[in-house]
């Protein structure tokens, strides 16, 4: 049992906050967290920055084999790094190909699929997204309606995709298809790797409560993937998908993001305190700030309790559900502590006058709605929490 | 980083349980319940044949010398018990505190026979004000020749009535957290009267008065109308220690929980197949996990000697109100046969509380940790 880290490890998140420090300019403010650097133009530009950066330190895909653009470093690492970008609020990690993708073709890919596909992520020269929710296929993800149809050495694609984050801005889209229609709803699907490019694609956008252009929805009409695409069988998508699903992500970018949050709402209820701008008591809101203290220790250690499992070579299939629930649904709490602290003045917005935190708060108030949706919602964690974790029998 | 047990660890956690749930079972645990001294002096004489008692003392005291690490590990085991009985009085409000702050000559008396297990010791603190803060002690030692005279009233004094020695928190100066004193008093001293509360967890806590006991000023524990910080030690110690005890009730409850629901058949099918029960289990898995990381980080800091007085807060705080959450949920899966007091699920919903509000609360606890982020 050893709470510490080592000191190279120590190191290697000291040396990421000099980079950070060195590459952001000063009074960066960036995105509350990482999926809402899709939605403005100055912080994606900042990204498309920062990834080749860090893809030439060998920062994006640490854990990955050397041949394909990774360090073989630790997941920890991997860990620490994702936390100090979701911290320090960098953009330029692409999550749907280092997080989804890579880890899906080290296990599922072609040699050549590898040698196509790999090193562009690591390097971060290539931005991915996933073509997997549709409007009939949400969280019963298995009811995958777009149909490929194997012709001369293609699938054509029809059909659509719903909640694409990031589809406007990515090079690449892995995405589940149903190349069987006769056979039963897990056995007919498959997984294909489609340039955003290809003819027959049609993106179009998809509002957000917050009024952010994030997400999307994809048309494909008569698209054609190459068969070279497919990554494992045909019809055995569903394995490559839950596979996927699990290599899913350690989440500490959850509660680091809501821990920057709250230790910005901290300081401002410290400086209140002495400048009497806050508008709420301390007593009233002192015990909501601790608890929420605590449970970003609990949700952190649960993070890097994923990655510990996964540096072992095991997956993480009680721990991984574990830490999103725990995660997305702290950043609700987060923000909703936050909100409670500055009463009246957590309605202002963005742009407004006496705005306070730039209007963070009620940003991540009102996106963290979103966090315990995307990735599997909260309930369908704790069925995989209760099935595949505790062994209680599926209904 | 390791999240994992050493072998020794390991082993030691498999020879408690093996022991635990051979000379332990719940007959055992219910007859205590209602036994006047609480537990037999059989298991105690075996517990201390193991050495459970001394330890982490040293070993020129009689102790195994480990770390909090395996007295957690330990502790979780008794936990997942419900090991009644004086051992955590002795070892955390007896043993550690004359460890921590004994002279050579008290430590020499003290510590090898309570490794032995000849031993009971206690601390008297709380009154009935019901706080673990100095303003709350109104109890007087005051200076008499060689002794000191106490006076006054304790509450919820664990295992009073079977302690052969109670370290009494008194006031010996006027003062806020100065002036407080701690003092070895033998149980057998003239005016020491105790009356056992009934309580929730069946746990042997008492009323002590003491009407003018004389105690022997050489055995002052730490400094003359400086004990508090000594106080606040125990204190922390007891609060890490119980997160470990609520770990390991915790985890059993988990695993009865989703046992019952495995084999209780409703409508045709195990009522673990039905989600609003499976979701029920998966937040009590997603509080145990929790729990036990924050309570063997505080553990950890423990037996590194690192301070963590923040780090112990909020493990007791978090532990306090998870198991609380663990037993309640536990109870709703079992549905009615839970209700029952031949059912165990009741043994540790009843624990989960006192376990909950015995040294400091996690109100109490996030108060702490308000302060340390000077707020």
């Amino acid at each position: 049992m050893n709470f510490a880290f080592a000191k190279e490890e120590e190191a290697f998140r000291q040396e990421i906050l000099n980079f950070l420090k060195q590459e952001l300019p000063p009074g960066w403010i960036g995105a509350t967290y990482y999926e809402d650097e899709l939605e403005e133009e100055e912080i994606w530009a900042m990204g498309r920055k920062l990834a080749p950066k860090l893809g030439q330190k060998g920062w994006l895909a640490m854990a990955w084999p050397k041949e394909y653009g990774g360090q073989e470093r630790s997941h920890i690492e991997q860990t620490i790094f994702k936390e100090e970008m979701a911290y320090n609020r960098a953009p330029g990690v692409d999550m749907a190909g280092i997080s989804m993708c890579g880890p899906t073709m080290l296990a599922f890919g072609t040699p050549e699929q590898k040698r196509q596909f790999l090193t562009p992520i690591a390097k971060g020269e290539t931005f991915w997204c996933q073509g997997f929710s549709e409007p009939e296929a949400g969280s019963d993800l298995a009811a995958v309606r777009t149909k490929a149809v194997e012709q001369n050495g293609y699938f054509v694609l029809n059909g659509q995709k719903v909640w694409t984050s990031g589809g406007h801005r990515a090079d690449w889209m892995f995405l589940l298809a149903r190349t069987d229609p006769d056979a039963p709803k897990h056995k007919g699907i498959s997984f294909l790797l489609m340039d955003m490019k290809t003819p027959g694609v049609e993106i179009r956008p998809l509002v957000n409560i917050l009024g952010g252009h994030a997400f999307n929805e994809v048309f494909f009409d008569n698209a054609r993937v190459p068969v070279a695409n497919l990554v494992g069988k045909k019809n055995d998508g569903w394995t490559v998908a839950t596979a996927l699903l699990n290599f899913e992500r350690s989440g500490i970018e959850r509660v680091a993001s809501a821990r920057r949050l709250l230790d910005e709402v901290i300081e401002l209820v410290r400086e209140g305190e002495k400048t009497g701008t806050v508008s709420r008591p301390v007593e009233v809101i002192r015990q909501k700030l601790a608890e929420m203290v605590i449970e970003l220790e609990v949700g952190r250690w649960m993070g890097y309790h994923v990655s510990y499992i996964q540096q072992k070579g095991q997956m993480p299939w009680v721990e991984a559900p574990i830490s999103k629930v725990f995660g997305s649904e702290l950043m609700q709490r987060v923000a909703n502590v936050g909100m409670q602290c500055l009463s009246l003045y957590g309605q202002l917005e963005k742009g407004s006058k006496w705005i306070t935190l730039g209007g963070r708060v009620a940003h991540m108030y009102q996106s963290s709605l979103g966090r315990t949706l995307g990735g599997g919602t909260s309930e369908i964690q704790r069925n995989l929490i209760a099935t595949k974790g505790l062994g209680l029998p599926r209904g | 980083m390791d999240f994992e047990f050493s072998d020794v660890q390991e082993m030691l956690r498999k020879d408690a349980r093996r022991f635990l749930t051979e000379k332990c079972p719940k007959a055992y645990v219910r007859k205590m319940e209602e036994d006047e001294k609480g537990f037999t002096a059989d298991l105690w004489k075996e517990m201390a044949g193991l050495g459970w008692m001394g330890l982490v003392f040293p070993e020129k005291y009689g102790g195994l010398d480990m770390t909090f690490l395996e007295m957690a590990v330990l502790l979780e085991e008794m936990g997942r018990a419900c090991l009644p009985g004086p051992y955590f009085s002795t070892v955390f409000l007896g043993g550690l505190p004359i460890l921590e702050a004994g002279t050579e000559e008290q430590k020499q008396e003290f510590l090898p026979k309570i490794a032995r297990g000849e031993l009971i010791i206690t601390t008297a603190l709380t009154e009935p004000s019901g706080v673990y803060e100095p303003t709350g002690i109104e109890v007087k030692a005051t200076a008499q020749g060689d002794k000191y005279i106490i006076d006054g009233t304790k509450l919820f004094v664990a295992d009073a009535h079977v302690a052969d020695y109670m370290i009494v928190a008194a006031r010996t100066a006027p003062g806020k957290s100065r002036g407080i004193s701690l003092f070895l008093v033998d149980a057998k001293s003239p005016g020491i009267k105790c009356t056992m509360l009934k309580t929730i967890a069946s746990d042997k806590q008492c009323e002590v008065v003491f009407n003018k006991v004389a105690v022997p000023k050489k055995n002052l524990l730490g400094k003359l109308n400086q004990a508090w910080p000594l106080v606040e030690r125990i204190l922390l110690l007891a609060a890490a220690g119980k997160c470990a005890e609520m770990v390991g009730g915790a985890q059993q409850v988990l695993e009865m929980t989703v046992d019952y629901a495995k084999q209780r058949i409703q409508f045709g099918r195990p009522i673990g197949s039905f989600q609003a029960v499976q979701h029920h289990c998966a937040n009590m898995a997603t509080d145990v996990e929790g729990s036990r990381f924050i309570t063997y980080q505080a553990a950890w800091m423990l037996s590194l000697n690192m301070p963590c007085d923040k780090e112990v807060s909020m493990a007791k705080a978090w532990v306090s109100d998870a198991y609380r959450r663990v037993v309640t949920l536990g109870h709703q899966v079992h549905g009615g046969i839970g209700f029952t007091k031949d059912h165990d699920m009741q043994l540790y919903f009843r624990r989960a509380k006192a376990g909950e509000v015995l040294f400091g609360d996690g109100d109490y606890h996030r108060e702490k940790v308000a302060q340390a982020l000077s707020l």
